[in-house]
């Protein structure tokens, strides 16, 4: 039964992630005054990408995309979507955070296999952001699991069950900017879209790629996608039913589209340099305040 | 150039390319019609016409165009003017670098018989005898209206099945596209600088 309901949510996470995709390259036309292309645009182009032919650069190069998109895969499984748990009691951060690692390491080795310069570079940056937003997001969540006293996803959302003041966004207002922020840099969004710059470094990591390894990889993006904004909303937002999570999804990711429709983007020092400026220090003041006071999580209305 | 006279001159357009297309092929077809991932190779005065096609003016990732980094990601090459010798020897090796279903579009005159430098001795006069080249935009230099108008056509003979160039080269690249290739050039050598 638990296997059934991971392949669900893998289909969930399929349909659901794939449809936002076309919306948000919608409003981002709308941002710049476009008509944008049709809602199920990112389906015909998957599709089209796994109908053309590719080739191989050796072993590790193909074996990487593999891994990426399976342990992305893996991950969504272990991913609670409104109250839709595969696993009971394995939905913790620490599995997601731990599983999530095999997609950009499966996807950094493929990279750096394929022999192409640029794909080094972006490599480089990617894991360098990482180290930028990390940090800041795991001090925020690691306060929180610290006063609740455990770290499951599906139980941390249900601490935040009642009105709408009672979501994290209100009680821990400083953690959740940082935590916007973070999930900004994970989804690669526009300041934060260093790794991936097309016209700087010729869209690094992906540089080689072409046919049915982009189509995995889109794959892989979009599945990531589906994990980082699940965890924002339910770690801020209070998960929710059906209707409640999808909404909160959608308004989340939306958002972020429309900050990263209208900005430049950071060279790579900038990026780390940002994170360990202001969002960390605003990362310990909320961890303190939460640890030492109780505001927000003991004290509250 | 000089050497124009002695190409090869093999009717290569006679060959039964149409294969019958079964429905999965059908609907592989409409699919890759919907969606074309281009390669801009800016070498002439077309690159200025494609920014205006490209942003809110006339906005071509309504039908699905998005501009790709890399040519192993992109399915269409966009030729966007006059070829030198020396630009056409970097053209060859990124069509050959791109993946299967591919197609080329040849801008303007430049493209079809040498335009304005058609006396030149730098420059080649017909695209079409270096690589298949699926459609061409007329114009000096088209704007983009009639550049969106050529990628309608485009995707409706990707839609057709007859948008087929790329395999017109796998056919006969031994008899027509090499020779020709190598009368021009000299010699093709793949330069791989990062393995040597």
């Amino acid at each position: 039964m638990s296997y059934l309901i991971g392949l669900l949510l893998l289909l969930i996470a399929f349909l659901w992630q794939l449809t936002l995709e076309g919306f948000q390259r919608k409003v981002t036309a709308r941002v710049q005054r476009r008509v944008g292309p049709p809602w199920y645009q990112t389906f015909i182009d998957i599709f089209k990408a796994f109908s053309k032919s590719s080739i191989s650069h050796g072993f590790i190069y193909d074996f990487g995309v593999i891994m990426a998109l399976g342990g992305t895969m893996a991950t969504v499984i272990f991913m609670p979507f409104a109250g839709i748990v595969a696993f009971d009691g394995l939905d913790t951060f620490f599995v997601i955070i731990y599983l999530l690692a095999i997609g950009s390491l499966g996807m950094a080795m493929s990279a750096v296999g394929s022999g192409n310069p640029w794909a080094s570079i972006g490599v480089m940056r990617a894991l360098t952001q990482m180290l930028g937003y990390e940090l800041p997001f795991m001090i925020v969540v690691f306060g929180m699991i610290h006063v609740y006293g455990t770290s499951s996803i599906s139980a941390i959302a249900e601490m935040q069950a009642g009105g709408f003041l009672d979501w994290h966004l209100f009680r821990m207002p400083l953690g959740a900017i940082v935590a916007f922020i973070s999930v900004m840099g994970m989804l690669a969004k526009k300041p934060y879209d260093t790794p991936i710059a097309p016209a700087e470094i010729a869209s690094g990591p992906l540089v080689e790629y072409g046919g049915k390894h982009i189509g995995m990889l889109m794959l892989q993006h979009e599945f990531a996608v589906f994990i980082e904004v699940g965890l924002f909303v339910h770690l801020f937002l209070g998960g929710g039913g059906i209707v409640a999570y999808i909404i909160k999804y959608a308004a989340v990711y939306l958002f972020a589209t429309i900050i990263s429709a209208v900005l430049g983007r950071f060279k790579v020092e900038q990026v780390v340099f940002n994170y360990y400026k202001v969002p960390l220090i605003l990362a310990i003041i909320q961890t303190a305040i939460v640890i030492f006071t109780g505001l927000g999580v003991k004290i509250w209305l | 150039m000089a050497m124009n006279d002695d190409f090869n001159e093999l009717n290569i357009n006679d060959g039964d390319l149409n294969d019958s297309l079964n429905l999965w092929d059908k609907i592989k077809n409409i699919m890759r019609s919907k969606s074309i991932w281009m390669l801009h190779y800016c070498t002439g005065c077309g690159a200025i016409e494609l920014p205006p096609t490209m942003t809110s003016r006339f906005d071509m990732e309504r039908i699905g165009m998005a501009p790709m980094a890399t040519p192993r990601q992109a399915d269409v090459l966009l030729i966007t003017g006059y070829l030198s010798v020396k630009t056409l020897r970097r053209v060859i090796y990124t069509y050959e670098q791109m993946m299967d279903p591919k197609y080329v579009v040849g801008f303007g005159s430049c493209t079809l018989n040498g335009g304005i430098y058609y006396d030149s001795y730098a420059t080649i006069n017909k695209l079409d005898y270096y690589m298949p080249v699926d459609l061409y935009i007329a114009g000096c230099m088209p704007r983009p209206e009639a550049v969106m108008n050529g990628f309608k056509k485009l995707m409706n003979m990707i839609k057709a099945g007859e948008a087929n160039g790329w395999k017109r080269y796998q056919n006969h690249y031994e008899d027509y596209y090499k020779p020709n290739q190598i009368r021009s050039l000299g010699e093709v050598r793949v330069k791989d600088e990062f393995h040597e």
